[in-house]
């Protein structure tokens, strides 16, 4: 097996060959561009297409293109150029057409700059563009995993007919790590049900996303909130719990690694604290995480740790709107980066609080 | 020599009614693009890209596969169809409003790369399905719903010519404004759609139809009327072939 000392876009780069990409279209942005680089150098040695658009929202119409003939399609951004494929994305979802779409958040709000952010979390999650559609969004935290997931998104993406969102930093995409650049099992979805091909010896297909008749529309909407919750078979999560675990900290991304090392910090100092990482952000792992708190009465405070002002910490809320368990919203804006010591100081701050004294056992 | 006549139904034409208004031209463009591929033969390997607008229910009438585009986005969504699947034929079938104004930015890069599409673009000067709004072609003078004291050059510039600009383009292979609003010239327009697909079948580049058409109800004209106004048309838009590389 190849192994390689990989940037996180590399690794996304090559997980995408891996996973059978065919096409790709995209426009340059910080901090990405290394995915359009290797796939202008590797798709068109094997048989792929690449193509640089003169914009963003050029781009993923390209890929809404490729998409519909049946092939695999991919683009990727960053936050700014993300904003630009929104209305594509609306479509790509109302038309059911599958694609890959990378995003390596970078500091918002506008310009921002270009140093790691999470701040794109809504965006991703909630409102990938208007209408009430969604992406499957899969958030790495090693450059392993960029490879394996960007690899797998793109089986999801055919699997329901939908976008598949890798949602990434500048933090993920920007650092090395060594990289085992194994051989995947792909999986491949025959399209000929639906892809367009010609009219030949079939009656001619039409993908649409304009229904005037209002039973119709609704049709179509509740057809795309089933596929949504069939999509909650593809939750993953990372999860490290301890029966006597008292506090619980949430994180995902490259924040997931800051937060697992603080949990494994704490550990090693004799406090009970988890560690829970959403592998998928959307569909958001709400009941794992309900019956891992349910299960043990003892969590107290669940610290949820984002590079953002706080947006993952609404599902995290939402999925324990039930429990009796303070949920802290940990934030740090864009380009402020915690060291593990941050959060362990942090959580021992507040056990002091909530406990008058420091529950080491 | 009955199959040969003159007026049989096109094939790729679904036998249904037309929703467009009393003297629209899209109903006479529809079939003659339908005639154009029935008589190339290309029924079976085309894709159709049906734009924002009225005729965004190009699918209901045209019996070929067919996909929808954002605004303005046509002619990105169909270099990613001709990129990945460059046996398919593709064509675009736009408003001024689509190709000129919103998607000018795709249009124009798209023509500049030479991508094989053949775009039919429907100039009628307005934004037809929204109500009549001002369109970049609009002539000075015209009023619409957005200009109502007519088009001011000071105000909102001049009509945008883009069969012209696209005739200095290296990649555009064929470039044509024509009208349908006599018997001549629909013969004209048939022989210029079939030219722009002949560009993308022999591999020449970039195919530019646009056709001047009549939007009676948004003009606030009736439909005899509405075709003697293309007359006017002409005058900002001269018809005529801007590019034939072959």
């Amino acid at each position: 097996m190849k192994k390689d000392l990989l940037k996180g876009v590399e690794a996304v780069a090559y997980g995408a060959l891996e996973g059978g990409c065919e096409c790709y279209f995209g426009y340059p942005i910080t901090p990405q561009n290394e995915i359009p680089e290797i796939m202008a150098e590797e798709l068109p040695k094997r048989g792929g297409v690449f193509l640089q658009a003169e914009s963003e929202t050029s781009a993923i119409n390209m890929v809404l293109g490729a998409s519909a003939v049946g092939k695999r399609a991919m683009t990727s951004s960053s936050s700014p150029g993300i904003s630009l494929m929104s209305e594509g994305f609306s479509y790509l979802i109302a038309l059911e057409l599958p694609c890959v779409v990378v995003n390596v958040m970078r500091g918002g709000p506008g310009l921002g700059g270009i140093e790691a952010s999470q701040g794109d979390y809504f965006q991703a999650v909630k409102a990938p563009g208007h209408g009430d559609g969604r992406f499957l969004v899969l958030a790495p935290s090693t450059c392993q995993e960029a490879y394996e997931m960007t690899a797998k998104a793109f089986a999801l993406a055919d699997r329901y007919r939908n976008p598949v969102m890798v949602l990434m930093d500048a933090v993920l995409g920007q650092m090395k790590e060594l990289v085992r650049l194994k051989k995947l099992k792909v999986e491949y979805i025959n399209k000929d049900d639906w892809a367009l091909t010609g009219a030949k010896g079939r009656p001619s297909r039409i993908i649409k996303s304009l229904f005037l008749d209002s039973a119709e529309l609704a049709a179509r909407n509740l057809k795309l909130k089933e596929k949504y919750r069939k999509m909650e078979k593809e939750i993953r999560y990372e999860a490290l719990i301890e029966e006597d675990d008292q506090v619980l900290l949430i994180a995902f991304g490259s924040m997931g690694r800051i937060a697992k090392e603080s949990v494994l910090k704490l550990k090693a100092q004799g406090y009970h604290v988890g560690f829970f990482r959403p592998k998928t952000l959307f569909p958001f792992p709400l009941r794992a995480l309900n019956q891992i708190v349910q299960r043990n009465s003892k969590f107290r405070g669940i610290f949820v740790v984002e590079l953002n002002c706080g947006q993952m910490v609404e599902d995290v809320k939402l999925s324990l709107c039930s429990q009796k368990v303070e949920v802290i919203s940990q934030f740090y804006p864009p380009s402020i980066l915690p060291y593990p010591e941050d959060l362990v100081k942090g959580v021992k701050k507040w056990l002091k609080k909530v406990y008058f004294f420091s529950p080491k056992v | 020599m009955a199959k040969e006549g003159l007026f049989l139904f096109p094939k790729s034409l679904k036998k249904t009614l037309f929703h467009y208004c009393p003297g629209c031209h899209h109903g006479i463009v529809h079939r003659l693009l339908c005639e154009v591929i029935d008589e190339l033969n290309l029924r079976e390997k085309t894709i159709g890209i049906a734009s924002i607008g009225c005729a965004c229910f190009l699918y209901n009438y045209i019996d070929v596969d067919i996909v929808e585009a954002p605004h303005g986005r046509s002619c990105s969504a169909g270099t990613g169809i001709k990129r990945a699947r460059p046996d398919l034929i593709v064509f675009t079938y736009q408003g001024d409003g689509d190709f000129a104004a919103i998607g000018l930015g795709d249009s124009l890069h798209a023509a500049s790369r030479g991508e094989r599409l053949t775009v039919i673009m429907i100039n009628n000067t307005v934004y037809g399905m929204t109500g009549g709004q001002s369109s970049p072609t609009t002539l000075l003078g015209q009023r619409t719903t957005t200009a109502p004291r007519g088009r001011d050059p000071k105000v909102m510039g001049y009509p945008l010519l883009v069969a012209e600009i696209l005739a200095n383009f290296p990649g555009v292979a064929y470039c044509a404004r024509v009208a349908v609003n006599s018997p001549a010239r629909v013969l004209e327009a048939k022989k210029a759609i079939r030219k722009a697909f002949l560009a993308q079948l022999e591999d020449k580049g970039f195919g530019y139809v646009e056709v001047l058409s009549a939007c009676p109800i948004n003009w606030k004209l009736d439909p005899v009327s509405a075709a003697k106004q293309i007359d006017k048309l002409c005058e900002t838009f001269p018809l005529g072939v801007f590019k034939e590389d072959w």
